[in-house]
């Protein structure tokens, strides 16, 4: 192999590991916000504020509200009459779910064939979670319940299947409803956000001490220096991937359902954008603090418009537009269906496409001002 | 007879912006020779060097390092070249071995090669027992011969020195000098293999040809060939010796008190050029031929306005003296 290529690689992998900071944003880093967001989310969710439209009005629907209401995950909010007034609660905020309990409701009990429909907003993903599988839950045991009764009372046979269907819709983000939504996502913010600023530093780092003008006096071709430079970070880098997934899947018993090639090939992806960024900074700042600088202020963006915590379905508009430029948030989603769902390459390339073209063109350019500054 | 140079550069230009940092240098380096750049701050040594070894891209003139083209063969006129520059430092975070382990590999150093030639190295500037110690944790002095040692390790044929020995204590300064002398003195071991390197055959090594810059006019004198820099330019170019000769007979010493008196006196003769005060001295430049007028007067004026003299001669110019001349000259 390309001895310099080489040198360089050993001489970058002994000042990460010599600079603490490095140390503690690979080993500890991803352990500590693995734990906080991992447990944050993981948090249960009471007192979810509902809406109710009763249309049937009758002792049955009645003791179906109070079901609900003895699960104290939910209260009863609103009692309202039209799926408007649902929309517009929803909308802004001051009923998170709506139970549609439609006029038939009595009757087709009797039928064992009884249908409610819950509305979830999705938009707080916690909220979300918790509020459809509780509704799931509830309508469950009261149907059992009532298949009991009815048994008791009626001396019919026990059915098996429930009288009761709680059919639930989610709002603005139907697929971020999932208690594993959080890990996903956290993996892919660490490696963006660590690879983005231990590359940023790579270059600079070397112009403020001086020592770019030795290198640049060397035989050392600018690709040399600049694989050579990134390679010790990807490395890192896939430790760290490995080091999530290892604490996601046995601690927070995180399902990873689907390929690990496929996941190495997006973190890859992720890799080539987190390191284009983190080098192109690093050409255009003139101190590590300007580079640090020019780092957050994509950090941001990133970990806001990504999907990270907010879901981006229940963004304005113009917020929805530029997450389309944040290489993240296609990671985020590859990861979460990758996972969670088990999806095949099929599923994801809408996502893996954009990612791979952000990859190339910010590296491209990163790669082009590296040139340049070496010349 | 063709001579062999190591370095040659002609007519190098280079601006930034409106500024003429070098204007039209030419310089020549034989092997065994070290060539003294010497010159006030933004005179444009360093931007000469940085032309030489590739680092900037010259506006105009030639350039080649052991007969390699700069502009066209830059990364094997580059394996010739060890560079010092101005600011230079080290990896602070790394060791002193893991440093010029570094400079080496990168330069080109087979993996079997550079540890006897770094240990070699590190013993021949004296730091054989710190190789192990971060080169942060080094003194300046130490810091410099280590950068000495990794523009050394490849044993290049052309050295370039921008300010080596800026900020190092007068004994550090004694013995990095008796390192470049021994360096440059030492015939060169080329590795069989490199018969035909750069046009330059094994016939004509005769050692390293060093380029270096400094502030130092005690250094300057050491050198072989001096140029003298100002506003991009060499005004002037020789041996030490040639460089004083042009003022021979020209400058007077002074002993005496008060000096401030003596200093007046000389000042007031219509045939001196210029006073300076070097320690309990002074040193008096008179225009050519005019020593003897000078010397006659200025006895007389001094005890006349009640200053005593202790001593006064014609003496043999320093550099310094030469370079104050020639400062002064250009400005005009
Ligand atoms: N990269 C640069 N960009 C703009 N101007 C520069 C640059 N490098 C040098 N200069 C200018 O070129 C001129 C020559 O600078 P240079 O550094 O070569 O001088 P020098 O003789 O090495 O001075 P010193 O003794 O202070 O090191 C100065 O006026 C300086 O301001
Ligand atoms: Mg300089």
């Amino acid at each position: 192999m390309n001895s310099r290529l080489v040198s360089v690689m050993r001489k970058e992998f002994i000042q990460a590991f010599r600079d603490r900071r490095t140390v503690i944003m690979i080993v500890v880093m991803p352990i500590l916000q693995l734990f906080l967001l991992g447990y944050a989310s993981a948090t249960d969710v009471k007192n979810i504020p509902i809406a109710v439209w009763d249309q049937s009005q009758t002792p049955q629907s009645r003791a179906l509200l109070d079901a609900f209401r003895s699960a104290d995950y939910f209260r009863i909010a609103y009692a309202v009459s039209s799926q408007a007034e649902i929309q517009s609660l929803i909308e802004q905020g001051s009923a998170r779910a709506a139970l549609i309990i439609p006029p038939d409701y009595d009757r087709r009990l009797l039928e064992n064939n009884a249908q409610v429909s819950m509305i979830l907003d999705g938009s707080d993903a916690s909220v979300g979670a918790t509020a459809l599988s509780v509704a799931q839950l509830i309508g469950q045991s009261y149907g059992a319940k009532i298949v009991e009764e009815q048994a008791a009372l009626q001396g019919r046979p026990m059915l098996s299947a429930s009288p009761l269907q709680v059919r639930t819709q989610v709002w603005y983000n139907p697929d971020l409803i999932s208690a594993y939504f959080m890990i996903p996502g956290v993996i892919g913010q660490l490696l963006f956000m660590i690879t983005t600023v231990l590359t940023a530093s790579a270059v600079v780092r070397e112009r403020e001490r001086g020592t770019i003008e030795q290198l640049i006096v060397t035989p050392i071709r600018p690709w040399e220096l600049m694989v050579g430079k990134i390679t010790p970070y990807v490395i890192l880098s896939f430790v760290e991937v490995i080091e999530a997934l290892i604490i996601g899947h046995w601690w927070f018993k995180v399902p990873v359902i689907g390929n690990l090639g496929l996941i190495a090939l997006s973190s890859g992806l992720l890799l080539l954008s987190s390191l284009g960024i983190g080098l192109f900074a690093s050409t255009v700042a003139h101190t590590q603090q300007e580079a640090t600088v020019m780092v957050q202020m994509t950090m941001l963006p990133s970990i806001f418009l990504s999907g990270l915590f907010f879901p981006i379905d229940a963004m304005p508009r113009v917020l929805q537009w530029i997450s389309y430029l944040v290489p993240l948030k296609y990671f985020i989603i590859t990861l979460r269906s990758l996972m969670l769902k088990g999806a095949g390459l099929g599923t994801i390339q809408n996502q893996v496409i954009p990612l791979a073209l952000f990859g190339f063109i910010i590296m491209g350019a990163a790669a082009r001002r590296f040139h340049k500054t070496l010349d | 007879m063709n001579e062999t140079f190591f370095i040659e550069a002609e007519n190098l230009t280079k601006h930034f912006g409106e500024v003429r940092a070098v204007d039209g240098v030419s310089i020549r380096v034989k092997p065994g020779e070290i060539y003294g750049l010497v010159g006030s701050d933004g005179a444009g040594k360093t931007t000469t060097m940085r032309l030489i070894v590739g680092a900037l891209k010259a506006d105009s003139g030639e350039c080649s390092v052991c007969g390699y083209d700069v502009k066209k063969h830059i990364e094997d006129a580059r394996s010739q070249l060890g560079y010092l520059s101005q600011r230079f430092s080290l990896y602070e975070d790394l060791t002193v071995l893991e440093n010029i382990r570094f400079f080496a590999e990168v330069r080109g150093l087979k993996p079997d090669e550079w540890l006897p030639r770094s240990l070699e190295i590190l013993d021949f500037v004296g730091l054989a027992n710190f190789k192990d110690r971060r080169a942060g944790q080094l003194s300046g002095g130490m810091k410099q011969k280590l950068g000495l040692a990794s523009a050394l390790v490849t044993r290049p044929r052309v050295l370039l020195l921008d300010e080596p020995t800026t900020g190092v204590d007068p004994v550090t300064r004694q013995d990095f000098w008796q390192l470049l002398i021994r360096l440059v003195s030492t015939p060169l071991h080329l590795p069989p293999n490199s018969e035909n390197l750069g046009g330059v055959s094994r016939r004509d090594e005769g050692g390293v040809a060093v380029l270096i810059s400094t502030p130092y006019m005690d250094e300057a004198s050491r050198c072989n060939r001096i140029g003298f820099m100002k506003s991009g330019r060499i005004i002037a170019e020789g041996t030490p010796w040639q460089l004083r000769d042009r003022l021979t007979g020209r400058v007077l010493e002074l002993r005496g008190s008060p000096l401030n008196v003596l200093r007046r006196a000389a000042h007031s003769d219509p045939d001196v050029e210029d006073v300076q005060a070097f320690g309990d001295r002074l040193h008096i430049r008179v225009r050519e031929k005019k020593a003897d007028d000078v010397l006659s007067r200025l006895k007389s004026r001094i005890r006349s306005a009640g200053g005593t003299i202790e001593d006064l001669r014609v003496t043999s110019p320093g550099l310094e003296d030469v370079f104050i001349a020639l400062s002064e000259a250009s400005n005009e």
